[in-house]
């Protein structure tokens, strides 16, 4: 076991035996086979894989979005049994309510869990400034960039205010030039909240220029995991000789370089 | 940062060159009249231009003018029958027939519909019977209607709401089957329960869907009107066209066909408004 938890951090994710198996076409896959992981609080851990490797699956599971078919899940020692409040997922596409302005899309995720609409809306307003888009509270989503977009989506999971971030190929979607500011981006409001994050990625630079360690899944199931450390000072650069050293190493993971 | 900067410049500039095309357009407004009569014309050319051949026809004689009467007699005979009063109770009473079986379509309809689009074993269960009702004729059906219900109001009311009701119903409840699931999943995300889901993302996204169901109605219950008013009935606008034919009234008979197709027009903008104010977000086509 690892060291653990000082008492004002939380977020620490203690995956033990996961199995989880889908029936496509009738016929049974197992995704996911006596997985363990740990995750310490705080920390940001970003997760790749080959395609089908269960990196997504295994971030579901996490969210509570799918049932495990065997194992436990336990958040700061408590096992889950479902989606949870100190759990928020933000997705590949942006999700937000077409027919609500930014501000309500923000304000969403505070108004289902009970807050009402003007203290919601009070830390909505908190959260668009800090995602960098304090002058589009009253824009609708469709008058948004995808990158935009995407920063409601940011800034709705972090109107919870999670202990845990749970991230699926959050910039798969965006060009290159506009992920590498949200990558930025990520990387501040992960320090300034002080949650912890796990991001599924298939961008290997990504994964080593936010993770505090990158867990590559194996290709064959039930294989050995393997983590990574990225032990480099934030902010990073990307063209630094470690920084490359790094990303070629992830690279040889999956047989690339 | 600078990204981002430049990301909201793209936005605001969008906004601004869009406000100088207005502008421009404004200008060009103001500096030839013509274009704006252009832009009338190319919009409503062609209906003047028939209107306009109408006219010239049955004045001039290239057809029997008994039959298809020119326009200002066809107006004349309108305002007589409105503003004289002949036809107002004909008005009345057809905008009743219409209007109760519209909305009782609508209470009826766009609850069961929003039920059945969200448990998929309703829906299963029903859709057989629903498709069988809805392919059969409302028209041939209401000789079955005339039996049960009588002559009276009952039979005609029961009709169009019988064929009103399937638009609405069938557009309803494909609304809510076509909710995209994973904006669902984002609210469960946040621990919405099956309600809340259904009242915070389930109605707002069948909306645009609904209201294509309520300008099909719309149309079905005054296309129903007509043929129930001119199979059975003694008042009403379908009523008057049919009676105006048989006692060769053909002004009056023009004067209450040109009303229904008013009448069409204008229930269809409402909506068409109602629609606009109701969902800005999506696309609305008129």
């Amino acid at each position: 076991m690892m060291t653990l938890a000082s008492d004002n951090v939380r977020g620490q994710v203690t995956v033990r035996d996961l199995t989880k198996t889908f029936t496509i076409n009738q016929k049974a896959l197992t995704v996911l086979k006596g997985f363990n992981l740990d995750i310490r609080p705080g920390e940001c851990l970003t997760i790749v894989g080959a395609s089908g490797s269960g990196k997504t699956t295994l971030l579901r599971v996490l969210a509570g979005l799918e049932a495990a078919d065997g194992g436990d899940v336990q958040i700061d020692g408590r096992s889950i049994t479902g989606v949870g409040r100190e759990r928020a997922v933000i997705f590949q596409e942006p999700r937000l309510l077409p027919w609500l302005t930014v501000l309500g899309n923000v304000a969403f995720g505070l108004e289902v869990r009970g807050e009402p609409r003007k203290q919601a809306e009070e830390w909505a307003r908190r959260y668009i400034s800090l995602v960098g888009l304090g002058d589009f509270g009253d824009a609708y989503p469709k008058q948004l960039s995808g990158g935009m977009a995407q920063r409601v989506g940011i800034a709705r999971a972090l109107t919870v205010q999670p202990e845990i971030l749970l991230l699926d190929e959050p910039l798969g979607a965006l060009d290159a030039m506009t992920k590498i500011t949200m990558q930025e981006e990520l990387t501040r409001i992960w320090s300034e909240e002080r949650v912890t994050m796990v991001v599924v990625t298939h961008d290997l630079e990504e994964a080593v220029y936010l993770g505090d360690r990158v867990l590559v899944l194996p290709k064959e199931r039930g294989g050995a995991i393997r983590f990574l450390d990225i032990d480099l000072p934030r902010p990073r650069d990307r063209s630094e000789p470690r920084f490359v050293k790094y990303r070629e190493d992830l690279l040889r993971e999956f047989g690339l370089h | 940062m600078t990204l981002q900067n430049t990301e909201k410049a793209i936005l605001i500039g969008d906004g601004r060159r869009s406000f100088r095309r207005s502008f421009r357009a404004n200008v060009e407004i103001l500096n030839h009249p013509i274009s704006l009569v252009g832009r009338f014309l190319s919009r409503y050319g062609v209906l003047l231009g028939f209107l306009l051949l109408w006219q010239v026809a049955s004045h001039v004689g290239w057809f029997n003018s008994a039959v298809l009467p020119p326009l200002d007699t066809i107006l004349v005979a309108l305002w007589n029958g409105v503003v004289g009063g002949a036809l107002l109770d004909d008005i009345a009473i057809s905008l009743q027939r219409s209007g109760i079986a519209f909305l009782a379509a609508v209470v009826v309809a766009i609850p069961i519909g929003l039920f059945m689009g969200q448990i998929r074993a309703v829906d299963r269960a029903l859709d057989p019977i629903l498709q069988l009702f809805r392919q059969t004729s409302a028209l041939a059906l209401y000789p079955v209607f005339i039996l049960l219900l009588g002559l009276g109001e009952a039979s005609k009311v029961f009709v169009i709401f019988w064929a009103t009701l399937f638009p609405l119903l069938l557009n309803t409840t494909s609304g809510v089957k076509e909710v995209d699931p994973k904006l669902i999943e984002m609210a469960r995300v946040y621990g919405a329960s099956r309600l809340t889901v259904f009242r915070r993302v389930v109605i707002p996204a069948a909306i645009p869907s609904i209201f294509v169901g309520l300008r099909l109605s719309a149309t079905t219950a005054l296309l129903l009107l007509i043929a129930s008013e001119m199979i059975g009935a003694n008042s009403g606008i379908g009523f008057q066209v049919m009676n105006a034919q048989y006692n060769f009234q053909i002004p009056l008979m023009f004067a209450a066909i040109f009303l229904l197709a008013l009448l069409g027009l204008i229930v269809n903008y409402a909506l068409v408004l109602l629609q606009k104010r109701l969902c800005q977000w999506s696309e609305v086509s008129n």
